[in-house]
């Protein structure tokens, strides 16, 4: 949650700065390059360090803003404000085209990608006609409000730097939001983020053209600064500069670009002015110690300087506990939900030669437990993914409520009411435990991007996190609701996921493993809770190891071995079927 | 093991931790020349955690001891050069090489004229890898590649090799065949420290064995006792109330 | 379009797709066994191409010094790493890998400069300078970091593009150099004419491409490092330790971009940073052949030059534009061919 007072205090400093008698001029230019760097160090700060995607390619949507201004005002007298919606615009349909095709690409692709089109569009500014070529465009008007003319660099300064306080609101405001959170689960991976409904491609492309918008703003304001565009600022290495300052200030906080910028830009500046001296060698030694520099933060302070200073500052911000008596809607149960509630009808699924799961069917009726087992590699999670549309299968029929359901995708699943926890913990460690459950109402709230970062969807915020409170309490975790995922156990995470997908308001539980890492006591609250949530008319299915747990717990055991159902049938039955027993302790060889 | 014999393995009091979550504790075992040792147990019961720990794949927190040196500071490659070997459980084959390649890496260590010994030794108790020599190992049966996993880690001599769950995903008449080598490997000098599931098997052919439930060892002595104990049948099927009488 | 200039132009790209498939298969086989993106493989053309120029003008390279002072920094690491345990033998074997080699390599250079010594040595100077950076600078900067993710070695990769780029402009200053050919000959066949030099890069990139062949099907330390792409944990597990395969294969790709160097400097003109889009057009190749595949590199390498060759003649304001935006359609097909797969066991 964004907190009001700091940010307050911060822009009266920054207001106040250039009124200081003695401040040199030559500081405020170097404010002034300070917050255009930061707008583009915030936009990567949302991309790549809270949705993990890697851009080298910033600079060149600065060239898009600054261009965009320089030609309209310059060949066709066009006023610089009327330019800045259409250099904002000109920058995000960029990011649509190229962030059509690159945030498709994955892992290590897509910041090779980000590099070539870098390139590939400097060289582009650098020889088109109607761009000046090499020389750029020179001769742009300065902003003016009436008949104040923004020439020198105190005046844009103001320009600069609320353009910065705004753009950090904003993008506070949408970190801390519905869509703030599905970007944050970007950078898990896809698979949890899908399980709980969110279009992860949407996400990216979201994040993608807001960090172009926020370049474009920045190279707006830049033409009109100096007054001129050309090539140079906007080439790969320009690029590669705004992700090392995303880097140095720490790439997961808004705040972290700022000081980023605040650092890099000073440290280039002592470092061109003294380094000549030291070494009267001739330009660019700054980039030695700039390469230099960014291969030890990377092997000694890999997460930057922001989180570092934050973990030193003596008071730590409080946190809102939401109004648990806030609902959300709950979901309208079909009459026939009483019956069987999932039907999976010879699934099967091959990868390659192997057959991880051989014509497998069972049943989960409404209100029951069934526990599915069976000994390392039986197929059990595999099975697990077939249901809850991660993997594709290769046969068969799964059927919700009589509803085909094989091969839809995981957000579709989600919305039919099967909430799932995974095998692999697949939480955000730096999200607390809330907003994390909260992730697990993605579906049941409506805000978007914008609504939220105007804060115009606090109301529907407040019911998604009083939601996810509840869900918390339920499982027992209320004193751990302020804590980061991360610093939880193991077993803690588990419940952890539970909750969250209790927040999808199910009609089946998916879990996998959920008993793993608990202590006994643990166990007994968690099959406590699994019992009361069946009686309420809840369906689980669970994969599980820990046999004790199953027995006492699963109404029905569904026993796999190679890929194969071998058993099914209550508890007692399963204990004493001698395939079951064989598949577990082996035959005498 | 006999008191009197010194331990070729000795791991006292070891602590193997992901995170906080400890997944073995306070586990301490012994490994005698010659000899042949399973721990079994139930699933998630921590085996392969402990055995990677061992090869020093993941952190150790306790001391553990080969030939009598202490190894808990060296890394894998130091302790495969002092005659440690493991068997993962995903095996790790070098899939897009052919069979006598990766066996001729097993022998990365060791001598040229050792490791023409090697192959000797490994294709006589493999007959098969020796008919495939020239095949890809990706392409390979699971069996097969059992076999060249085992195979592989014998090239390097070693003098305990630690086998994780040779018999996972194998069919039963393949799984014979590969626990009829680990009998035949005791005779030709190499101990071995066993883990499996499949745990009649392993019983069958070890001396002694250790039984692990939750990340502790719950049980250890001769295999033959521990093969007619029932809490070990209860271990893995959870119906603890019903033999605790048992011990 | 009339077919002598075509021909000109494919033997143009030949030639350059030739340097771009050596550069291709370097970055391949470094991502392979360290998962480095090497982006300084464009410094290793320059300092090789610019180190041979300098010497054949009888200039001691900066180069040389560089070598000392990078070694120097990963004998302290050696050190640092090894404190507890400093046994002489290993102090000894770092002292001379570390010190002793580009001292000798940094004396002989400036003994040999202005005594005017045949091409071979100077070639061999070159070869010895830019291989010692290249196995210190995997040391200094990826030794340490080898546990962490591609992305972050990436990131480290570029920021060894910077500071080596900025030495090089310290070294070598801002003007371009050429230097002297490796062979003279010349002859015609039909419309074409073939330089020596010309036929030099296409028999080096050949005896390359089957000595990488050899190396890696057939000598133990080859195999190794191919085991080491393929399965890191199996490759420790039979002893190949990371650090080795990671030296070798950084003093094969060093190696490869200063004999690139050499053999494109007697004919265009190199400044400090043109090697940097000269590895990236290696890269375009590399990534084509999925980072994985040598003959697909090889042949994408060929390609790359002749598209490059065609649009500085027809489009050549745009050339650069153009062999960049080719890597967007492949970049787009890799990815749909093979999405990123979470890892989700049973």
């Amino acid at each position: 949650m964004p907190q009001r007072l700091p940010i307050i205090v911060f822009a009266l400093i920054m207001a106040a700065i250039p009124f200081i008698p003695a401040v040199p001029p030559f500081w405020i230019v170097l404010l002034d390059n300070i917050g255009l760097a930061a707008l583009v160090a915030m936009g990567l700060v949302l991309l790549t360090g809270v949705g993990g995607l890697t851009s080298f390619g910033q600079a060149a949507f600065c060239g898009f803003g600054a261009y965009t201004t320089a030609v309209l005002t310059t060949a066709y007298g066009v006023s610089p404000w009327l330019t800045l919606p259409l250099s904002l615009l000109v920058s995000g349909i960029a990011a649509v085209l190229l962030g059509l095709i690159t945030v498709r690409l994955s892992g290590h692709y897509l910041p090779l990608g980000t590099l070539a089109w870098g390139l590939g569009l400097f060289y582009l500014f650098s020889k088109l006609e109607f761009l000046g070529r090499n020389d750029g465009i020179s001769a742009i008007p300065p902003l003016s409000i009436g008949s104040l003319r923004m020439i020198d660099p105190g005046t844009i300064y103001f320009a600069i730097w609320i353009a910065v306080l705004i753009c950090a609101v904003l993008t506070l405001n949408l970190l801390d939001s519905r869509t703030g959170r599905a970007i944050r689960a970007l950078r898990r991976g896809h698979i949890a983020a899908e399980a709980f409904g969110v279009q992860t491609p949407r996400a990216k492309l979201l994040v993608f053209i807001y960090a172009a918008v926020l370049a474009g703003l920045s190279g707006w304001l830049y033409a009109h600064f100096q007054r001129a565009a050309n090539p140079t600022p906007f080439g790969a290495h320009a690029g590669i500069e705004y992700l090392f300052i995303a880097v140095v200030g720490g790439a997961g906080y808004v705040w972290g670009g700022v000081l980023g910028a605040g650092i890099v830009v000073i440290l280039k500046e002592i470092l061109q002015s003294y380094l000549p001296y030291l070494f009267h060698g001739e330009g660019q030694l700054e980039t030695i110690v700039f390469g230099i520099l960014l291969v030890l933060l990377l092997q000694l302070a890999p997460t930057g300087v922001w989180p570092w200073l934050m973990a030193r500052l003596p008071f730590k911000p409080k946190r809102k506990r939401p109004d648990t008596s806030l609902t959300l809607p709950a979901r309208v149960r079909d009459a026939d939900a009483a019956g069987v509630l999932l039907q999976i009808d010879r699934a099967r699924k091959q990868f390659g030669g192997v057959i991880a799961v051989n014509d497998v069917s069972f049943d989960v009726r409404a209100g029951e437990i069934v526990a599915l087992i069976g000994p390392n590699g039986a197929g059990k999670s595999t099975t697990f993914n077939l249901i809850t549309g991660v993997l594709t299968s290769s046969g068969g029929t799964i059927s919700v409520l009589g509803r085909k359901i094989d091969n839809a995708p995981p957000q579709q699943v989600a919305k039919l009411g099967i909430a799932r926890t995974f095998q692999h913990v697949k939480l955000v460690p730096d999200m607390t435990v809330l907003e994390n459950v909260a992730i697990g109402a993605h579906l049941r709230g409506h805000a978007g991007a914008l609504s939220s970062m105007f804060r115009l969807d606090r109301a529907d915020e407040a019911r998604l996190l009083a939601e996810a409170a509840r869900q918390i309490e339920r499982v027992g975790l209320a004193d751990q609701i302020d804590q980061l995922a991360g610093s939880l156990s193991l077993g803690q995470q588990r419940i952890v996921e539970i909750a969250r997908a209790l927040c999808v308001d199910p009609m089946l539980l998916l879990l996998d493993e959920p008993a793993a890492g608990l202590r006994h006591m643990e166990k007994q609250k968690l099959a406590a809770l699994l019992r009361q949530l069946r009686d309420g008319g809840m369906s689980v299915l669970l994969v599980e190891h820990d046999m004790g747990f199953v027995m006492d717990l699963a109404d029905r055991i569904v026993v796999l071995d190679f890929g194969t159902k071998i058993a099914e049938g209550k508890p007692e039955a399963i204990k004493t079927n001698p395939e079951v027993i064989k598949a577990y302790l082996g035959a005498v060889a | 093991m006999n008191p009197g014999m010194s331990a070729l393995l000795s791991v006292s009091d070891a602590h193997v931790a992901y995170g906080k979550v400890e997944a073995v504790r306070s586990v301490s075992l012994e490994v005698g020349d010659n000899e042949i040792v399973t721990i079994i147990g139930a699933n998630g019961a921590g085996k392969t955690t402990l055995l990677n720990a061992i090869m020093g794949i993941l952190p150790l927190r306790g001391r553990v001891a080969f030939a009598g040196d202490d190894i808990a500071k060296l890394e894998i490659e130091d302790r495969v050069a002092a005659g440690l070997s493991l068997v993962p459980e995903h095996r790790e084959l070098f899939a897009t090489m052919n069979v006598e390649d990766n066996l001729q890496l097993g022998a990365f260590r060791i001598a040229k004229a050792t490791a023409a010994k090697s192959f000797a030794r490994v294709y006589t108790l493999f007959p098969r890898l020796k008919e495939r020599r020239k095949q890809l190992a990706g392409t390979l049966s699971g069996g097969e590649q059992q076999m060249l996993a085992m195979g592989r880690a014998l090239m390097g001599a070693p003098r305990l090799l630690m086998l994780d769950e040779p018999s996972l995903g194998l069919a039963p008449i393949v799984v014979a065949d590969i626990f009829r080598t680990i009998g035949e490997l005791r005779a030709s000098g190499v101990s071995v420290l066993l883990i499996e599931q499949n745990a009649q098997a392993a019983l069958q052919i070890a001396d002694r064995a250790y039984v692990m439930e939750l990340g502790e060892f719950i049980l250890d002595g001769p295999a033959k006792d521990i093969a007619t104990n029932q809490r070990v049948a209860a271990s893995y099927l959870g119906f603890q109330h019903e033999a605790t009488s048992v011990i | 379009m009339n077919t002598t200039i075509m021909l000109f132009l494919v033997q143009d790209g030949i030639t350059n797709g030739a340097i771009y498939a050596l550069l291709g298969l370097a970055l391949v086989l470094v991502f392979a066994v360290t998962r480095v993106i090497l982006i300084p493989q464009g410094e290793f053309v320059t300092y090789g191409a610019l180190t041979y120029a300098s010497l054949s003008s009888g200039q001691v390279p900066g180069t040389a010094r560089l070598a000392v002072a990078m070694g120097i920094v990963a004998f302290c690491l050696d050190l640092f790493a090894g404190r507890r345990s400093l046994h002489p033998r290993l102090v000894g074997r770092a002292f001379a890998i570390n010190i002793i080699l580009p001292v000798v390599i940094f004396a002989l250079t400036s003994w040999l400069a202005g005594r005017h010594p045949p091409i071979a040595v100077n070639i061999a100077l070159s070869l010895s300078i830019v291989a010692a950076i290249g196995v210190f600078l995997y040391r200094i900067v990826f030794q340490p970091l080898a546990h962490t993710s591609v992305l972050v070695l990436l990131i480290a990769s570029v920021g060894c593009h910077l500071a080596l780029q900025g030495f090089g402009l310290v070294f070598f200053g801002a003007e371009g150099q050429r230097g002297p050919t490796i062979a003279d000959v010349a002859f015609t066949l039909g419309p074409l004419r073939f330089t020596g030099q010309s036929i030099t890069v296409y028999a080096i990139t050949i005896a390359f491409i089957v000595g990488l062949w050899l190396f890696f099907g057939l000598t133990l330390y080859g195999k190794a490092l191919r085991a080491t792409a393929i399965n890191r944990l199996g490759a420790r597990l039979v002893g190949i330790r990371t650090t080795l395969s990671g030296q070798i294969a950084f003093l094969l790709a060093s190696v490869i971009g200063a004999i690139s160097g050499i053999l494109i400097v007697p004919i265009t003109t190199l400044y400090y940073d043109t090697g940097f889009l000269i590895g990236l057009k290696g890269f375009i190749a590399a990534i084509i052949g999925g980072l994985v595949s040598y003959p697909l590199t090889a042949v994408a390498a060929l390609v790359v030059g002749t598209v490059e060759a065609f649009s500085s003649f027809y489009a050549s304001n745009f050339k650069e534009v153009i062999v960049f935006t080719l890597i967007i359609p492949v970049l787009l097909l890799r990815s749909l061919a093979a999405p990123a797969v979470e890892e989700e066991k049973d």
